[in-house]
Order: C-alpha cells, then structure tokens, then sequence
C-alpha cells in the first residue's frame, strides 16, 4: 500500500529541505518519485535495507569512489553520469565485467529538485547505456552551507573472467605503454568552464564508461599486465603510480602523446601542464612488446579508441623515474604531481 | 586562440641545435645565465639541456619571484592573516614558501587564518567588495609584469573607495637584480645574459643596455617557447665569438627598445622605488623594489596594520642564496631530493615550478641520480 502524500513532489520548483533527509514521508515521496522513478529496476524496486542479488560466478571486483565536482554541470555531462562512469571504470581497469552499482547521495538543503533531477535522469541514462543498474542507495540531507549542492558516493561490482589478471605490479622491462586516445579533455572542460575561457571549438569532457573498450582488449588475447584509467593526476600520476608499484621506469615520448589543439591551447593559457589533468574515459594498458600493434588495432576499431596510441615503453630503472623525450628532442623527467592539486574536478 | 604547437617545432631546434655544435668553440666554456624563472622553467621541461654541447652551460637566475622573496616577508603576511585577521589572498605558490618557525600560509590556512588562493590581483578585489565588513590584503609579487595590474587595481579600489582593501608590496625590479649579480665581488662568472620576455615587453630593452656597455656582458631578450631560448643561446655565442656585447632581441614579437609607456605611467602614477629592499640570495639592495606612493598610503597594508619588516635568515642547510647568485646548483646542496622536496619544501626554490631546484627535481633529477652531468 502506498503513504499519501497529498501532494506530488514540485519537481520544477520544490528545493530540498531537512525533512527529505529525515526518515520521514517526505523523504519517501523524494525516493519515490525522484529516485526510484529515474532508476527503476527489479532489485531497488524490493525496497529493502539492501538489494538481494543472484548468485554469481567468479572473482568479484568492488571499487568505490566519490563524486564532489564544481560545477556539477559541465560541457559534456554531468555528476549523475560522472558517478556511474567514474566506478565502472574502476572495476573495468581490475578486467572486470561491471554487473551493479549503489549510489549515495549527500544532497545540500535548499538544492533545486529539477537540479537533482536532472542529475539523478542523467545517472539512469548512464546505467541503461552501460547494462549496469544501480540497486540499491541512500540519501542524506545536510544544512545549508555544509555542503556544496550534491556529492555523490558509488561503489561498483564487477566479475572477473577466468585467466584473466591484471595488476600494477607487474609492468617488465621492454612491454609497451598504450594510451586510448586525447588526454586533459576532463580536467579542462571543467577548468574552462570555471575560468570562463571560451574557445573556437569547447572543450568536452571524455566522461565514458570503459568496459566495453576493455572486454574488446581482453578479448584481442594481447598479454596485457595493466590497466588504469589516469583520473585524477592525469597520465603523469597514474605512470608514476605503476612505475613504482612494479618496480620499473618508463620511457614516453611526447611526440606520440594524443592531445587536442583545444586542451593544448587552455592549458598554455593556464599554466598547466595536459600530462596532469584529469581524464574520465581514458586508459593506460601496458602489454608485451609483441602483443603491442595487435593491441592497438583493436582499440583503434573501438569507439572509444579511436585515437589511441603507442606513447612509450617500460624499462629498467630502480629509480621507478618516468621520464620523456620531448618534442625538441631532450630529456625530462615526468615526476609525481607536486603542490596544489587542481581541486573538485571529479 | 592560438595553438602553440608551431613554436616547439622538434626538426627546427635540431637546426638550431646544430648550428650551436658548429659555431661554440671547443677550446672555450660558455656560461650563459637565464634570468628568468620561466627560462629555466622551458629548459627543464624541454630537456633543451640535452641538445647543448657540453662546454655550453646554463645558470638559472634569480628571476623567480617567489624565490627571491625573504622570509621576512611571508612572516608579515602570516602575522596579518593569523594576528590581524585579515583575508589573506595571494598565488598558489606563494601559499607554500617557507617562512620562520615551519609556518607557510597554507599551514596557517590549516590552522584557521583566513588565507585564500587567487589567479589575479581582480579576484582579490572582489573578495573585497563582497566582503565590506572584513580587511582584505593582497600579496603582490612580482616583476615589471605583474605591477602594471597591481597598479590598475590600487586606481580602481581608489575609484570605488574600497577602503578594506590594501596590498603587502613586494614588486621588485630586474635590472637591479642583474647589477647585483655582476658587481657581487667573487660572484659567478658569466658570458652573457638569456634576458626576459615578458618583463621586457613592460620596459623594454633599453635598460639592459648599460649590462653590454659597463660589464661588457651580451644580452638577448628571448621568448619563453623553447626555441626562442635555444635562438637566443645561438645568438650569445655568436657574440662571445665576435667578441662584442650588445643587447639584442630575438622576442621581435613583442619587445620594443622603450617597452610600453602606457604601462610605465601606470606603474610610475601609483608606485616609487624604496630606499632598500632585502633580497632572498641578493641581500639588501637599493631601489630594487617598489612601493606605493605617499597618495596611496591608504593601501598599504603594511602601514594601515603597521607591520614592519624583520630580516630573518634561511634555514642551516639551504643553498637557495648560492643558487639565487648562480654560484650553486641544486644538486649542490645536501638536503637536496632528501629532506627537501616539492612537498616538503625547506627552500623557496622548491616551490614554485619556476624555481631552480624544483625545475631539476621535477625535470633532471634523473640525470644527477645517475652521477651525470647535471642540466
Ligand atoms: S634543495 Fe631546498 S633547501 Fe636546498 S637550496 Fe634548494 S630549496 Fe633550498
């Protein structure tokens, strides 16, 4: 049976107060007919505590990451898709095949409904496109002024096929290091956005879900050791990352590096530098030398491959120092990000 | 906007490359300092070190404003913050510089002080004007580039009486910054000058004429891309091989001999030179730096809060005096990669990526970890 709530929500005009977070009727009628009216599927529809799921066979994969970006609307998408995109590739990058996310929300009072529900419609699109849906969540209402609109949490869980075993630990000497396609497109729609820069073309985030990219790769039979998607930190952070958990150092070389007239262009503008911007629908692979080209043509067949590349390789170094050949043809090092992080890009 | 690509052009420096290998004379050294924090910034991140001869040197210069600024500084700041409970704006590197006691202002950030972090002098402002009830001073640094800003927005906040607002005055001059490298007794050795870009799109290149004339040093005004840099270091060893000191202008782009009037009467309206100012490296130079005229005074925040400045020496073991000078390099210095990193930063010259240290930490640490030659 249901409660009645008198009214429906006002979705156009209403704003959330403290009583949608309360436990309440209100926050019900929230959940009701905002959340589970955009999300809708058989296990968020058992309405319990948790979601009972079927059995499943093979290794399991959880990640969980969250989502505080400013603004919460940018060229390209938006938090809602972001949240999906951003823990499906988590458990994408494990060689997982994503099968469910939760989500939970921290909505700020006064946040407009339509907002939310933009964000909340945006998510769902997300799921639908991905195969993956969302089964359970929970929403909590902060005071105004103690956060920032909304923030997302969602934790993802995936299966691993058999044989399959990927890790950042076990990059060799001589394997390639290959690049899905153009880096920065993230980290600069969002920057550009707040900076008001305006360009001839905009800048768009890459915010994609990677999975299917990688059941394609996995699927080449190439020898591929890692995987990573270079979010936050960029390419630079995530290099540094499997240089120093697999003991190596890496050899780049800029010329090969993807990255597009525009995000060049902003991050001249801005004094950044595209090896550290964040990336949402990009990944890093590094594969046997051997298995590299056979590699690189499936990506390449790929939607979201398209422009993807060989950018350097593996080698001996007890240093773990990444470093690049640079466009004029001298050397430098490629460090760890130091300082002010650029703050709520994802 | 423009794509940049054009000027990074890999085959073009190759050429040029080539011509330096082809005109330095074996049987002499060459040592070239670039001013310019973003001079060293391009040949760090470029590698341009790699496409040298070895008997082509380059020495980082002190232009690196967050370098040279002296602890004595970042502790007004702090006190104004902490003490004064001002809202403290200022660049993001300046927030990390060193100062007395461990303290920096994102610590003091951390602990509570008002410290926010600005991309313009415009953003301060308007934290001013949102903010009518509460003092807000800005840290100004810099060279001749960044004044004429800081210059625009004492006028405006003059216009709009914005009487919360006032700036901490560091602005400091280059060309009294190179006299104290040349007349230091025992100082460096050099064979000419990479001089700067943009500062000199502000004053031009006539003032670096008395550089060729009195110390008979060669100056080339060079762009910030790479190749404007590897064009310049063509065309200093050009002149040490003709024997001649002149200052020249590879940066035909923008520089003229008298720079920008307009700027300079901007500048010269709101600011005048102080009697001295103390140099981190440098020491305490006369009419080295700037500070806001008498008509002006209202915006000085270090005579609104009256906070005097207090001389306070670099921590034991930094190097960062020596490397200011161009008498050390980084790698000289023992905590070096160790105690001193771009997150621990003991010296300035770890924080900004500008300056020398952090350029070769974050650059060329690789080639000295090996035992090499250093960049
Ligand atoms: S390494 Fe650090 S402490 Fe040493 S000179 Fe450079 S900045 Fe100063």
């Amino acid at each position: 049976m249901k409660p009645g709530y008198g009214r429906p929500l006002d979705i156009r005009h209403g704003r959330i107060d403290m009583s949608h977070g309360g436990g309440g009727r209100a926050m019900a009628q929230l959940i009701e007919q905002l959340f589970m009216a955009e999300l809708d599927n058989p296990y968020l529809a058992q309405g319990s505590d948790g979601a009972l799921l079927p059995e499943v066979a093979g290794r399991l994969v959880v990640a969980t990451d969250s989502h505080v970006v400013s603004p919460l609307f940018f060229p390209g998408g938006d938090i809602g898709c972001l949240a999906v995109h951003g823990t499906l590739n988590d458990v994408a990058m494990m060689g997982a095949r994503p099968l469910y996310l939760t989500a939970a929300f921290i909505l700020e009072e006064g946040f407009p409904l339509s907002d939310l529900q933009r964000i909340v419609s945006s998510m769902a699109r997300a799921s639908r496109e991905t195969g993956v849906p969302v089964v359970a969540g929970d929403t909590k209402v902060v005071e105004r002024g103690k956060g920032d609109g909304v923030f997302i949490s969602t934790t993802g869980v995936g299966v691993v096929a058999e044989g399959v075993t990927l890790s950042g630990h076990t990059a060799r000497p001589g394997d390639k290091i290959l690049l899905s396609g153009t880096i920065g497109d993230h980290g600069m729609a969002i920057l550009s956005q707040r900076e008001g820069l305006s360009f001839d073309a905009p800048i768009v985030s890459d915010t994609a879900a990677l999975h299917e990219l990688v059941a394609t790769m996995l699927g080449t039979g190439a020898q591929i050791r890692v995987l990573r998607d270079p979010t936050r930190g960029g390419l630079a952070t995530a290099l540094n990352e499997i240089a120093s958990q697999s003991g190596v150092g890496m050899l780049l070389e800029e010329a090969a590096i993807p990255v597009s007239a525009a995000v060049s262009a902003a991050c001249e503008f801005l004094g950044l530098d595209p090896l550290y911007v964040a990336n949402e629908g990009k990944l890093i692979a590094i594969c046997a030398a051997g298995h590299a080209d056979r590699l690189l043509d499936a990506m390449r067949a790929h939607p979201l491959g398209q422009a993807a590349a060989i950018i350097g390789e593996v080698v001996e170094d007890d240093h773990a120092f990444v470093q690049m050949k640079t466009r004029l043809g001298g050397y430098r090092m490629v460090d760890w990000l130091a300082g002010e992080q650029l703050p709520r890009i994802c | 906007m423009k794509f940049v690509d054009e000027f990074r052009d890999g085959q073009l420096a190759q050429a040029i490359a080539a011509h330096i290998a082809r005109e330095a004379r074996p049987e002499r050294r060459y040592r070239l300092m670039e001013f310019c924090g973003g001079h060293t910034h391009a040949i760090s991140r470029y590698g341009l070190a790699d496409l040298l001869p070895t008997n082509v040197r380059m020495i980082h210069g002190p232009g690196c404003p967050v370098c040279v600024l002296p602890i004595g500084r970042i502790d007004q700041a702090i006190h104004l913050a902490r003490e004064q409970g001002v809202i403290l704006c200022t660049y993001g590197d300046a927030m990390r510089i060193p100062a007395s006691g461990g303290a920096s202002l994102l610590r003091a950030r951390t602990q509570g002080a008002n410290v926010r972090m600005v991309y313009s002098i415009e953003d301060a402002l308007k934290i001013a004007r949102d903010h009518p009830q509460q003092e807000v001073v800005f840290l100004a640094i810099g060279f001749e580039t960044t004044t004429p800003p800081t210059a625009a927005a004492i006028l405006q906040a003059a216009a709009e009486g914005l009487d919360n607002f006032s700036i901490l005055c560091n602005h400091v001059l280059t060309p009294a910054a190179m006299h104290a490298i040349l007349a230091a007794e025992g100082g460096v050795s050099l064979d000419g000058f990479v001089g700067p870009a943009h500062v000199s799109t502000v004053i031009g290149s006539q003032p670096y004429e008395v550089f060729a004339k009195d110390y008979r040093k060669p100056v080339v005004i060079a762009g910030f891309e790479p190749l404007d840099v590897m064009q310049a270091i063509l065309m200093l060893i050009r002149q040490v091989n003709e024997g001649r000191a002149a200052v020249e202008n590879e940066f035909t782009r923008a520089v003229t001999k008298v720079g920008n009037p307009k700027a300079q009467a901007l500048v010269d309206a709101v600011f005048e030179p102080r009697d001295v100012f103390e140099w981190r490296g440098l020491g305490i130079l006369p009419r080295s730096a700037l500070k806001l005229r008498t008509q002006y005074a209202a915006f000085d925040a270090e005579l609104k809060f009256g906070v005097g400045y207090q001389a306070v020496p670099d921590h034991k073991g930094c190097e960062c005096a020596a490397i200011l000078r161009g008498e050390k390099h980084p790698q000289d210095c023992k905590i070096f990669g160790t105690a001193c990193t771009p997150d621990t930063p003991v010296g300035a010259c770890m924080v900004s990526s500008e300056g020398a240290c952090a350029a070769h930490y974050s650059y060329g640490r690789f080639r000295t970890s090996r035992g090499g030659e250093a960049a």
